[in-house]
């Protein structure tokens, strides 16, 4: 197979994807929590959430119209070939996704203030490699919204306060964000590694399926508790009030240094858009968050 | 909650009937300003010179949207609001001179624009954010564009809706402010969860 043909156009595929339908998980997520929203206001925007998903993917037009910053995380199988190639093919299939799909173009140079057009730019499409053992290709993409990153806070506590500083952090940020991120959110947290490890950390967290509970039973019983306390702060669904602040909270670590305890929260607002593909020896690929069509 | 279904032109007696909370959808003429746009209109009504649209009884949306041209019509492609609070500068006198009666954005203004509410009649209807293929599916038509030079997000848009919502009530004319309650709601209950998650102080 032609790798760089195959990747772009997989990823041209995974783009259209994440931007007009949101993964199963997400969906059922606003569905439960438009069940259990009680404050009218909160279950109107809810309503209008579902609806506009629905339309958005019927169309195939994007649910929002800030089709965000263009991430890739790549898991490369080890005996994969030709791995120099890959981003290039990305940086294409973001390109042609712009046109095609369309995307908004949102890479703008910082100094000179000029849109380029085409959602590419110096390091954007942003890649974020990992090196596994096999031969399959693993590509995820996260269009990461504006309006969501905005809000996002990275913190040096104190270590002394351990734990409880964390939660405090996550809490003010939480708050501080008020209706600005679109809520529902979803919130990537980590701690420890460095300021640059934490936020890393945090964003890929986001990646976690919001059915799938952390492996690590404590973790898992911080994440709900996180979840309950952001749900008590009643800022509720676009900020109108409501108990359905945020959808999940997925947290993941690195050890820290003894003098650093960096934590970070990463948000994603309701348009959590992320879809992932696996491509094969062989050029065959199996998306395994949306179904190809 | 009482859900209104409103045809523009909207009068004052008709604005000052919401209530926050309320659910709203509006058929007829909404018109797209931001900040451009409303340092425009002032602009020209301080210069005594007329606007290519009386908006009284109109609503006006806060939003860029994306518009494509086929052949000589114009297609909205996405419309979702834009946050309104970089309007409250503007928003006050804009109310009081040219008597738009709904004003539609995301993230709730401020107290200028509430008082200025209050005092001439008019509303703040929140749009769910990123909603735009919903906005979109409610615009039957763009009747006209006006002030194209100022580019396409900031252009005035003058758009045919059809039932355009829903819009929560988040600023009514009796001087109630949703965001601001929900804002102060939220702070008071800060100290409550911090002591439910073992954090002193
Ligand atoms: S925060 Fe998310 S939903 Fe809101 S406008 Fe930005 S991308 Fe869209």
């Amino acid at each position: 197979m032609n790798l760089e043909e195959t990747v772009e156009n997989v990823a041209v595929n995974l783009l259209r994807f994440a931007v007009t339908e949101l993964p199963k998980d997400v969906k059922e997520a606003l569905q439960k929590a438009y069940r259990e929203e009680t404050s009218e206001a909160g279950k109107t925007q809810l309503k209008a959430i579902l609806d506009n998903v629905e339309l958005a993917e019927k169309t195939r037009t994007p649910m929002c119209q800030d089709t965000g910053t263009i991430i890739f995380y790549v898991k490369a199988g080890a005996e994969v070939k030709h791995l120099d190639k890959i981003e290039n093919a990305l940086r294409k299939a973001t390109r042609r996704a712009t046109t095609k799909v369309p995307l908004r173009p949102n890479a703008v140079d910082p100094f000179k203030q000029k849109n380029t057009g085409d959602n590419t730019g110096r390091n954007i499409p942003y890649i974020n490699w990992e090196i596994v053992a096999g031969d399959t290709l693993e590509i995820t993409v996260l269009p990461k919204g504006g309006g969501s990153e905005n809000v996002c806070t990275m913190g040096m506590l104190v270590p002394g306060e351990g734990i409880n500083g964390l939660k405090k952090f996550v809490i003010d940020s939480v708050i501080k964000a008020g209706s600005k991120p679109c809520p529902p959110n979803i919130l990537g947290v980590a701690i420890g590694g460095g300021s640059d490890i934490a936020m890393k950390l945090a964003k890929k967290a986001l990646l976690r399926p919001l059915d799938q509970p952390n492996p690590d039973p404590e973790l898992a019983e911080l994440e709900k508790e996180l979840l309950e306390a952001a749900n008590s702060t009643g800022i509720g669904p676009m900020g109108l009030g409501g108990k359905i602040t945020v959808l999940g909270v997925k947290i993941d670590y690195a050890v820290r240094h003894p003098a650093s305890y960096p934590a970070a929260v990463a948000f994603n607002c309701w348009a959590a858009r992320r879809a992932t593909a696996r491509i094969y020896p062989d050029g065959n690929a199996e998306y395994l968050t949306h179904k190809l069509r | 909650m009482v859900t209104y279904k409103l045809t523009t032109p909207i009068s004052e007696e008709d604005a000052r009937k919401l209530r926050v909370n309320d659910v709203v959808y509006i058929t007829g003429t909404i018109v797209t300003a931001r900040d451009q746009a409303h340092h425009r209109a002032l602009q020209f009504h301080k210069e005594g010179k007329e606007l290519p649209i009386n908006f009284e009884g109109l609503a006006l949306f806060h939003c860029g949207p994306i518009v494509k041209k086929e052949g000589d019509r114009w297609i909205i492609v996405a419309a979702g609001p834009t946050t309104s609070t970089r309007m409250d500068i503007f928003e006050d006198e804009f109310i009081q001179n040219f008597k738009a009666r709904v004003i539609i954005g995301k993230g709730g203004m401020g107290k200028r624009t509430t008082d200025a509410m209050q005092k001439y009649g008019a509303v703040y209807g929140a749009f769910t954010g990123g909603a735009a293929v919903l906005a979109a599916k409610a615009i039957k038509s763009v009747k006209t564009v006006e002030w194209l030079d100022l580019g396409m997000p900031e252009a005035l848009w003058i758009l045919e809706t059809e039932e355009f919502g829903p819009l929560t009530i988040a600023i009514d004319s009796h001087g109630n402010n949703l965001f601001e309650d929900i804002k102060n709601k939220t702070e008071e209950n800060r100290i409550p969860i911090y002591r439910k998650l073992g954090i002193q102080k």
